[in-house]
């Protein structure tokens, strides 16, 4: 078949085999760079070295590894609180603000997309040292007598991840609150609602799907994060992605690695599946549509 | 309108205390690059350029930031070439494979890089494939494909169809209606996507902490790999660097993000 009989010229719509052809590329990556690897990594997990669930009995037999899990999931769930504690007023301001300060603050929640994050993840492991800023702050401030140790802490992890995903809570919820007419609040205040009312029953209702979708997104992408965690967490208190890659790296333990991949990128999808009306991934990242 | 209520300087102070925690760290770091220590504090001690002169001077970094930009540049073409095909199809009446198309399109952005770089290793370890140009080039179209995707839709659901539709029915063939018709209305979005997946790319440092070897390592690793053991001030240095590459890129993506807006209907650039 030549080129020629893919594209019928009639019209806006391609012909089957035009997109396909166009699309082939595409599902040949993914095929190629995503599917057949997790598909082969997974099956790894219920086949070596014996057939079966074994791997995944030993994460809950063992309660080492059932705390790293309940670890992860708290450390997730303290960023995304974090984040949303953080974001909410900042997505407010954006929306009621205009002109230069409108400027700032945008410029100052997209410029993390533009830095580095190991760059960030230094700064902090230099912010949070014994001798760091942060210590010598504190002694000053007599908050504590001599330096304490802050970096290599699950506080650490948690702070400087807050830092690099709190811009992914920002513009969902921004995105929802500008979508919510100015008139709503006004008519609940005519109505007699005091600001906070008006708050709890108009906006935060209203933005409450991007709210939402900001916080899982957060959550999910903190479940899984390790640059974090390998650099600045304690060796002793391990994420599962810190845990992965300690049984790959040290133990070389690759079924017992791949059922924890397996653990982690099910209940990750599980949960998207799960709340997959909210996600609307394409506006999630900021106002490009 | 702006009342300085109470309230509002409670929120606008609560504001600018987050945008200080955003912004201290990523500013506080930079003038480290100029410390006389051979470790990393603040304030800086001393004036020196010489982190500079030893990142450039250091085959070892060098040898990295070649390999990281080389594997950067084949990343944004793979991933604005790809996207742009498969986005086009999708909004000419892809059908059932569209319904397909987008469901293993956002299946990247929800699978943890973790566990997508853990079944690279183990694929790529087999076929000769790790620490290989090609290699991370594919790993990184794939976590970039999304982001490219959606910026090429946007540009593209804003053109008018029958403006193909008319070029055809002068004689132009579909591909020739497409790079004369349709692609100058979107390239702004196209460039913009490849510039995304560069820079994804380029500071991707979880696919590159599984995936390198001992030698061929990409400059997030090597500076991985520093942090973790040395923590000197070549990292601000190469923050610095990144930096001023950085405000060239932005503004690169504002004039090309002001193509766009003039490109396409007005409607669409709120």
């Amino acid at each position: 078949m030549s080129l020629q009989d893919f594209f019928r010229p009639d019209g806006r719509h391609l012909s089957r085999g035009g997109i396909l052809l166009l699309m082939a590329p595409f599902f040949m990556l993914i095929a190629f760079a995503f599917l057949y690897p997790l598909i082969s990594l997974l099956s790894l997990s219920v086949t070596e070295p014996t057939a079966g669930f074994d791997n995944y009995a030993r994460i809950l037999d063992n309660p080492v590894y059932g705390k790293v899990l309940l670890r992860t999931l708290w450390t997730a769930l303290l960023v995304a609180i974090t984040s949303l504690l953080l974001a909410f007023p900042v997505a407010m301001a954006m929306v009621s603000s205009s002109g230069p300060v409108a400027m700032l603050i945008g410029a100052c929640i997209l410029l993390p997309f533009w830095s580095s994050v190991l760059v960030r993840t230094a700064a902090w492991a230099v912010l949070l040292q014994r001798n760091g800023l942060i210590n010598e702050a504190m002694q000053w401030f007599g908050i504590t007598s001599e330096p304490i140790r802050l970096l290599y802490t699950q506080g650490a992890v948690v702070v400087a991840m807050t830092h690099v995903l709190m811009p992914f809570m920002v513009l969902p919820i921004y995105g929802a609150l500008r979508n919510i007419p100015e008139d709503y609040g006004r008519a609940a205040l005519i109505c007699g609602a005091g600001p906070l009312r008006v708050f709890t029953e108009v906006t935060f209702p209203l933005a409450l799907p991007g709210v939402l979708g900001g916080f899982i997104l957060v959550f999910l992408t903190a479940l899984g994060y390790f640059i974090t965690p390998a650099l600045l967490g304690s060796p002793q208190d391990m994420m599962i992605a810190t845990l992965i890659s300690q049984q790959l790296r040290e133990f070389l333990d690759w079924p017992f690695a791949a059922a924890l991949v397996g653990v982690l990128t099910l209940f990750v999808t599980a949960i998207t599946l799960a709340f997959s009306k909210i996600f609307r991934f394409d506006r999630m990242m900021g106002g490009q549509v | 309108m702006q009342n300085l209520s109470p309230r509002r300087l409670l929120l606008m102070g609560y504001v600018y205390a987050v945008l200080f925690f955003v912004l201290a760290p990523i500013v506080i770091i930079l003038p480290m690059a100029f410390s006389e220590t051979d470790y990393l504090t603040f304030p800086p001690v001393g004036f020196t350029l010489s982190w500079f002169t030893d990142f450039f001077s250091n085959s070892r970094w060098m040898g990295a930031t070649v390999f990281s930009l080389k594997i950067a540049v084949l990343t944004a073409i793979t991933t604005s070439v790809v996207a742009t095909m498969a986005t086009y199809a999708l909004m000419r009446g892809a059908g059932r494979i569209g319904a397909l198309f987008q469901g293993l399109l956002i299946a990247p952005i929800v699978v943890p890089h973790i566990a997508l770089a853990v079944a690279l290793y183990l694929f790529f370890q087999r076929i000769g494939l790790s620490s290989t140009v090609f290699g991370y080039v594919l790993a990184h179209s794939v976590i970039a494909m999304p982001f490219a995707v959606f910026t090429v839709s946007a540009a593209l659901s804003a053109v008018d169809a029958t403006l193909e539709d008319a070029a055809m029915s002068c004689g132009a063939s579909r591909f020739t209606a497409f790079r004369l018709v349709t692609l100058p209305m979107i390239l702004p979005n196209v460039l913009s996507g490849g510039l995304f997946a560069f820079i994804l790319s380029f500071d991707e440092p979880v696919i590159a902490f599984f995936l390198a070897g001992i030698r061929d390592k990409t400059l997030p690793r090597m500076m991985f790999d520093d942090i973790e053991q040395n923590l000197t001030p070549i990292i601000p240095a190469i923050a610095v660097l990144l930096t001023a590459v950085s405000i060239f890129a932005l503004i690169a993506a504002a004039l090309l993000r002001r193509a766009a807006a003039n490109r396409t209907a007005p409607e669409e650039a709120g």
